[in-house]
């Protein structure tokens, strides 16, 4: 697929500016401040997965617009591990970060679509999907 | 969402309310608020939503920073909605694995049911309450043609769903036996071979079996490891216990148990328990075996059921109520 804005992640430092660019892509599809903060932390949970997991990847996004329906699409690809057992992860409580809510379960209650495709050993593709409502 | 947009309108009242008069009345009503909200499953961000677009339309010339603040706190405010919508989900995770348990206690209820026989000259009680939803202890009874009733109690140290999984195996093993007079001895050592050979280690099981010859009312018992229960003796109007030694189930395969056999009176009575009965807590001290044969003596003259009952309701109120551990008490009486 052929995004036009995709963000590197190699460092830390990245996943704030892939933040900073899925913020003004949501902006400017014209989500509001709400769902700009849960993009945008969504963005964070993947762009951190990348850089703590798999070491490097990239974020890219993509403006959603049909007759019927717009939103964002962000998919985060990597060419980590990969991961062994996707319906572990994605349990509640199961998320390595502490707890706090957030990891694969926390994103997908961020967004609205939300998808997975891991290989073990080649690596790992997050698609999800805000509409705007 | 839309419950909230509904709510926007009402909220922007409420606080302007409160700006003005800053009297308890709108933060009872705020109370209320937050309280609906958690019904609804609105999470904290939407809250702060609402307040920001509730304070633009009241002061609609309010500085930008202020503003900003309010967005920023905000963005603070997402990974506790997430939080808190994880345990939303970890709530209704809970409610399933509890009606899921209670599927499983009905089903060993209905599995682990055993018959109270009916012996002429023989007054049979007995009272088993779970701890938790499920049990760990196990009684049975056995009648054969002649007259002659086994019975078989069991616990298995610790509580809740391993010990009723492992509960349910002593029952399969213990229907395998014939019904036909088969004594208690060898009852047990064929036991100890099925435990030894299909139960972890780390899983003890004590068990006490009994066979009541009704012809000649003779006891035969054998015990592996068992709380002893209580003999008494109508003659001397004293307890005194049941000495049975033999090794818990499972330890060592080729273990062997002694029988003991003694000669029931009329009005003598044996009493068989688990160890949630003598470890029963009065605060932070247990009972003493005397405080339990005690209280079987207060009740003696009522039939044996009921005396198991009263037992077990005398013990339940001293523990406040809540059992730590199975509690069975099985009473058998020489009437005639």
């Amino acid at each position: 697929m052929d995004f036009q804005s995709c963000v590197n992640i190699k460092k830390e430092w990245d996943i704030v500016g892939a933040r900073q660019l899925g913020r003004d892509i949501a902006k400017k599809i014209g989500f509001g401040t709400v769902d700009q903060a849960r993009i945008a932390t969504a963005i964070s949970e993947l762009a951190r997965n990348i850089y703590l997991y798999a070491g490097t990847g990239k974020v890219c996004f993509e403006a959603i617009e049909d007759i019927n329906e717009r939103g964002l699409r962000i998919v985060a690809m990597d060419e980590g591990p990969g991961i062994r057992d996707v319906s572990q992860v994605m349990e509640d409580g199961f998320s390595t970060s502490g707890g706090l809510g957030a990891g694969l379960p926390g994103v997908k209650r961020l967004m609205d679509d939300f998808d997975v495709i891991s290989r073990q050993g080649e690596g790992t593709e997050v698609r999800v999907v805000k509409w705007l409502r | 969402m839309s419950t909230l947009k509904m709510d926007l309108s009402s909220y922007k009242d409420l606080l302007k309310q409160y700006i003005e008069t800053q009297n308890e009345q709108a933060l009872y009503r705020a109370e209320q608020f937050s309280k609906h909200s958690i019904q609804q499953n609105i999470s904290p961000d939407e809250i702060v939503d609402v307040h920001v677009q509730a304070l633009s339309e009241l002061y609609p010339d309010i500085p930008e920073n202020i503003m900003n603040s309010m967005n920023f706190l905000l963005e603070t405010m997402i990974s506790y909605g997430l939080a808190y919508q994880e345990y939303q989900a970890l709530r209704e995770k809970q409610f399933e694995l509890q009606s899921e348990i209670s599927v499983a206690a009905n089903m060993q209820d209905t599995l682990l049911s055993t018959t109270k026989p009916n012996v002429e000259g023989l007054d049979i009680g007995v009272t088993s309450h779970p701890a938790k939803q499920m049990s760990g202890d196990y009684y049975h009874f056995v009648q054969d043609q002649k007259g002659s009733v086994g019975i078989a109690v069991a616990d298995v140290i610790g509580k809740g769903i391993p010990a009723a999984l492992c509960m349910s195996m002593i029952k399969y093993s213990m229907d395998s036996f014939p019904d036909e007079q088969m004594y208690p001895s060898s009852i047990l050592e064929g036991m100890n071979r099925v435990v030894e050979r299909n139960v972890d280690p780390s899983m003890f099981i004590t068990m006490f079996y009994g066979l009541y010859d009704q012809a000649s009312n003779h006891f035969y018992y054998s015990s592996a490891g068992h709380e002893p229960g209580f003999y008494y003796s109508a003659k001397n109007d004293e307890f005194s216990e049941i000495e049975a030694k033999g090794l818990v189930l499972g330890v060592d395969r080729s273990a062997t148990y002694k029988q003991y056999e003694t000669l029931v009176e009329q009005g003598d009575m044996i009493v068989l328990l688990t160890d949630g009965v003598t470890e029963c807590r009065a605060g932070e001290r247990f009972i003493e075996r005397e405080e339990i044969s005690d209280v079987i003596h207060q009740y003696k003259h009522l039939p044996a059921q009921e005396i198991t009952e009263q037992v077990y309701q005398h013990f339940e109120r001293l523990q406040d109520f809540q059992l730590r551990d199975d509690f069975t008490m099985v009473i058998i009486r020489r009437d005639v």
